[in-house]
């Protein structure tokens, strides 16, 4: 086996030296009845040949050669080469949690510039090494907010992502934690604040939003924010599209921002991994789930950093922590700060601007079409928007994937009133002629035609 | 080993010699206006006036992120890098975090194009090649585990812990009753309580016996009809296999409590013992330990937890299923006389997921798990094949075995109870003379190696938990077993050089007082 590093001989020296007769012995300790009688039955072992093989067959299957209009909480941006060359490096790639700071000060800096950095882009006070991902660490948030207020309600806005809202479910339902549902304003897919005034009470622990919403509109958040300090409670800011910090205003009105930090550099990978982050006022550190960096000094007055106020965590404080998190998501953060190191103060604005162009000319170009209408126009938007057509969807993405585009997803698989509705997102990776296809293919044009 | 042999520069002790690390500064602070790393392709559609369109969201004030060069950045996290230890540099001996190698294949599969740029909502059509991997997965590890059905949505051990808990505390509910706590062994991960806390339920101390191993008796008196489960971690953190496993598993079921195997240390078990044969109910799975993806200085993980029949109709919503026209079919495919893996016939029926589980514990995370450790994993497995698996984890447990051997004459051994994959030595002889495990710890850094792990489970007074994994061989071992040995000489001859190491890294101790008293948790423009 390619990946063990004995011989034979080393083996049979090695067991002399413990003083076993075979490598059974050291088994003996497993009563008979359990010890597995049988060759495992998984593949045989293969070659590395066979094995890049095998992955490339797989991802041929899956077909690479679409244009996808796909973004839902999952967004496809162009990654720079030097992301991959640096976290390769196996000094990042196979080290453990910086515990040992004296021989982790690479991984341990390289957080500390993440926290900055998320914190500066979403107008926080300070942000922790990561959560799983964006789903998680709103469900963290809402038990953090939860811990701070002594309440134990929340307020949550159906246009938070659908999935996210499943996953705060699983994670209120046995805390006892009940959760009001917000509806949306059918004119700007704006949260109803009215409806959002009525239910904010004293005893709501947090108004959970994410801008933009899944509906890709921009929330009012100093409005939100009013109403939720109003009743003192505290307002959760989810963001699923990083990226839209370049362009849109900070929630800094917010006491918790939730971020899926997936868009800064990290491959969709179906689904995962990605990168969660919570940034908070720094009021509500020490109720923060998940690890910190600080700066510190070594003994030589030497600028270094540790994991710090660890107090609040599991290994620490066992059933009384914060949260049960361990592993978190700290290469994919790497990942991340590189992204951001590249792009820069300047370079992630004009990447938010890029992004919204595409996003504008296809919402445009598309909602041409006849019976295709744009919907939510009454409010900003930032790389998404909501497209309704006479024709179903399941007929016209037939047709646009003949044509090797994904279209935009349907909504009604989660909102039953949007009808014929479909959240397009169009990125800087989308090309004017991608949009000009979809749109002729959309309009049902003969196929003969293009 | 004397002081002075330690601290000139030239100064070896076969395993190490210092060199020099360059110092770098925060991004920020070399940052300077003006400097690019990037370049946009020219828009290909009109452009749009950000400030006009987005009106008073529009952002005025950017975030002081750093502006710098490509090479600059190049430079910052490779020098950065040089000051972290790594596997990849040598013996990582960590114990309950299996730090073994992470093939470097792995990362290649991971990248390929039609893998790493799947949408995780494209069509079901579009993604039968990720499918058939996930699936392909999950069979592998119900074989592993010999449990009947699986779920990989959750990304890490502790998110496991907290949905197989799920798991438990539904299948309770549709007994009729909740109940009300869990047992957790004091030897536990402190994951297990906050797990239990985190799911509602009460947690009861479950006392240790004398070998470190569950107490039959106290276990017998303390599960009552309010006991959901017991959590259990086998191997145990100090390594040893519960022998009485199955008493241990009929004593729970007898009062209608489920067994929950925490699986941070299957990799001292594969090919060579199933849970799913000695009486676990649901287990956990940690594919960033046994299974080789990296940790990455702290993660991404993986943690899919794997159960018996009883509960698969409480996994977390989406299943994965064979046929997405026949919804709420079964996850689990798979019969004795079926192979795994590549020869078997191509399926006619399309991989799907299927959400139409009435029964669910909801979902743990969005979309269907960290899907890059699944590729990694896989790849793991099929490198191995049965033989590599069951070679690998003999390995493990020859490894901890001779480091046990040739430790135990100078470092206590508090449980003489056969080890497995690790051994837990304790530092009373040291402590003796005034030097502790933690300090101990930070001396081997001098000698080359990352630090094993110290003071757990806390129900080893001044523990040392040594894991070597697999991936040492006799003579790195036997490195490790002389800086030991030299590290013991040192606290009777020179003990102030032990404990005021480390003496050879860029840093010395930091102030973690200081750190937690008054945080500076970001950099901030000071002008």
């Amino acid at each position: 086996m390619r990946y063990l590093p004995k011989s034979p001989a080393e083996r049979e020296a090695m067991l002399a030296e413990i003083g076993a007769a075979s490598i059974d012995d050291l088994f003996a300790v497993i009563p008979a009845e359990h010890r597995l009688k049988h060759d495992l039955n998984v593949p045989r072992a293969h070659a590395e040949s066979e094995i890049i093989d095998y992955f490339r067959a797989a991802g041929t299957k899956n077909a690479t050669d679409y244009a996808s209009f796909l973004g839902a909480g999952a967004y496809r941006h162009y990654r720079p080469v030097i992301i991959d060359s640096l976290i390769q490096r196996g000094e990042f790639l196979t080290s453990y949690t910086p515990y040992q700071a004296e021989i982790s000060q690479g991984t341990l800096q390289a957080i500390f510039e993440f926290q900055t950095m998320i914190a500066e882009l979403t107008g926080m006070d300070v942000a922790n090494a990561s959560m799983y991902d964006g789903s998680t660490g709103a469900a963290e948030a809402v038990m953090m907010a939860v811990r701070v207020t002594g309440r134990h309600k929340a307020v949550v806005a159906s246009t938070v992502h659908p999935e996210y809202r499943e996953v705060l479910a699983t994670y209120a339902k046995h805390q006892g934690l009940p959760t009001a549902l917000i509806g949306y304003d059918a004119e700007t897919g704006r949260l109803d604040l009215a409806a959002l005034e009525a239910k904010v009470t004293e005893e709501t622990a947090a108004v959970l939003v994410q801008s933009p919403n899944f509906f890709g509109v921009i929330e009012d958040i100093p409005a939100i924010a009013a109403i939720a300090h109003a009743k003192r409670a505290l307002l959760i800011v989810s963001i699923a599209e990083a990226i839209s910090l370049g362009v849109v205003r900070p929630p800094v009105e917010a006491d918790i921002v939730s971020m899926e930090a997936q868009s800064f550099g990290v491959a969709l990978s179906y689904g995962g991994p990605f990168c969660g982050v919570i940034a908070a006022k720094e009021q509500f550190v020490r109720q923060m789930p998940g690890r910190l960096v600080g700066q510190t000094v070594d003994s030589t007055g030497y600028r270094g950093f540790v994991l710090t106020l660890s107090t609040r965590e599991q290994h620490i404080r066992r059933e009384k922590a914060t949260s049960n998190i361990c592993t978190n998501q700290a290469l994919v953060a790497l990942m991340a700060t590189i992204f951001l190191s590249v792009y820069g103060k300047e370079g992630i604005r004009e990447l938010a601007e890029h992004n919204l162009a595409k996003a504008n000319y296809a919402a445009q170009t598309l909602s041409a079409q006849p019976g295709a209408k744009l919907l939510f126009k009454g409010a900003p938007r930032f790389h998404e928007f909501v497209l309704q057509t006479e024709e179903a969807p399941a007929a016209w993405s037939q047709r646009l994937l003949d044509n090797k585009i994904v279209g935009g997803i349907d909504l009604s698989r989660w909102y039953p009133e949007l009808q014929n509705c479909t959240l397009w997102c169009a990125t800087e990776i989308v090309t004017r002629a991608n949009i000009d296809t979809a749109a002729k293919v959309l309009a049902a044009w003969p196929v003969e035609a293009l | 080993m004397t002081t002075d042999a330690m601290i000139p520069a030239r100064a070896t002790t076969g395993k190490v010699r210092s060199h020099q690390t360059q110092n770098e500064a925060l991004l920020f602070e070399k940052s300077s206006p003006g400097k690019r790393a990037y370049k946009l392709p020219p828009l290909d559609v009109p452009a749009v006036d950000a400030a006009t369109l987005l009106g008073t969201v529009h952002r005025t004030t950017p975030g002081e992120l750093p502006e710098l060069s490509e090479i600059e950045i190049i430079r910052h996290f490779t020098r950065l890098s040089t000051w972290n230890y790594a596997i990849d540099l040598g013996m990582y001996p960590l114990g309950s975090c299996t730090m073994k190698y992470n093939p470097r294949v792995n990362e290649l599969v991971a990248r390929i194009e039609g893998l790493a740029e799947a949408h995780p909502y494209r069509p079901d059509s579009l993604a039968q090649g990720i499918l058939e991997v996930i699936d392909n997965l999950q069979r592998c590890l119900l074989e592993i585990t010999g449990m009947d059905a699986i779920t990989l949505q959750p990304a890490a051990g502790a998110h496991g812990e907290f949905t197989g808990i799920l798991l438990v505390r539904a299948w309770h509910e549709s007994q009729g009753n909740p109940r009300k706590k869990i047992l957790i062994p004091d030897s536990a991960h402190g994951t297990n309580p906050a797990t239990a806390a985190i799911c509602g339920y009460t947690v009861e101390n479950l006392k240790s016996n004398s070998e470190g191993g569950i107490d039959l008796e106290a276990l017998t008196r303390q599960v009552d009809e309010e006991t959901a489960a017991l959590m259990l971690t086998n191997p145990s953190t100090i390594g040893v296999f519960e022998s009485q496993i199955a008493k241990i598993a009929e004593i729970l079921h007898a009062k209608g409590a489920l067994l929950y195997m925490d699986g941070a240390n299957m990799n001292a078990l594969v090919g060579k013992a199933r849970p799913g044969d000695f009486g676990v109910d649901v287990m956990h799975l940690n594919l960033h330990k046994t299974f080789s993806t990296p940790h990455g200085g702290g993660g991404p993980g993986s943690g899919p937890v794997a159960c018996k029949a009883f509960l698969e109709p409480f996994l977390p919503i989406p299943v994965l299923v064979r046929n997405p026209q026949t919804l709420g079919a079964p996850s689990f495919p798979r019969s004795s006389a079926e192979r795994v893996g590549d020869h078997e016939p191509q399926p006619a029926m399309q991989l799907g997921w299927s959400y139409n589980r009435p029964n669910s514990v909801g979902r743990v995370r969005a979309f269907y798990g960290n899907v890059g450790m699944f590729i990694r994993a896989l790849a793991y497995i099929l490198a191995n094949g049965p033989d590599g698996l069951r070679q690998t984890t003999e390995d493990a447990v020859l490894n901890a075995n001779y480091i046990r051997a040739k430790l135990e004459d100078i470092y206590e051994l508090p449980y003489k109870t056969a080890s497995m994959h690790e051994v837990v030595f304790s530092d009373k002889l040291q402590a003796a003379r005034g030097v502790k495990t933690g300090e101990i710890a930070k001396r081997l850094i001098d000698y080359g190696f990352h630090p094993y792990t110290v003071s757990f489970p806390m129900i080893v007074h001044g523990a040392l938990m040594i894991e070597p994994t697999e991936s040492e061989s006799l003579e790195e071992l036997d490195l490790f077993i002389a800086a030991m040995r030299a590290i013991s000489r040192e606290v009777e001859e020179t003990p102030e050089l032990v404990k005021t190491a480390p003496h050879s890294t860029r840093v010395s101790k930091l102030d973690e007082v200081q750190a937690a008293r008054k945080p500076i948790l970001r950099w901030k423009r000071t002008t």
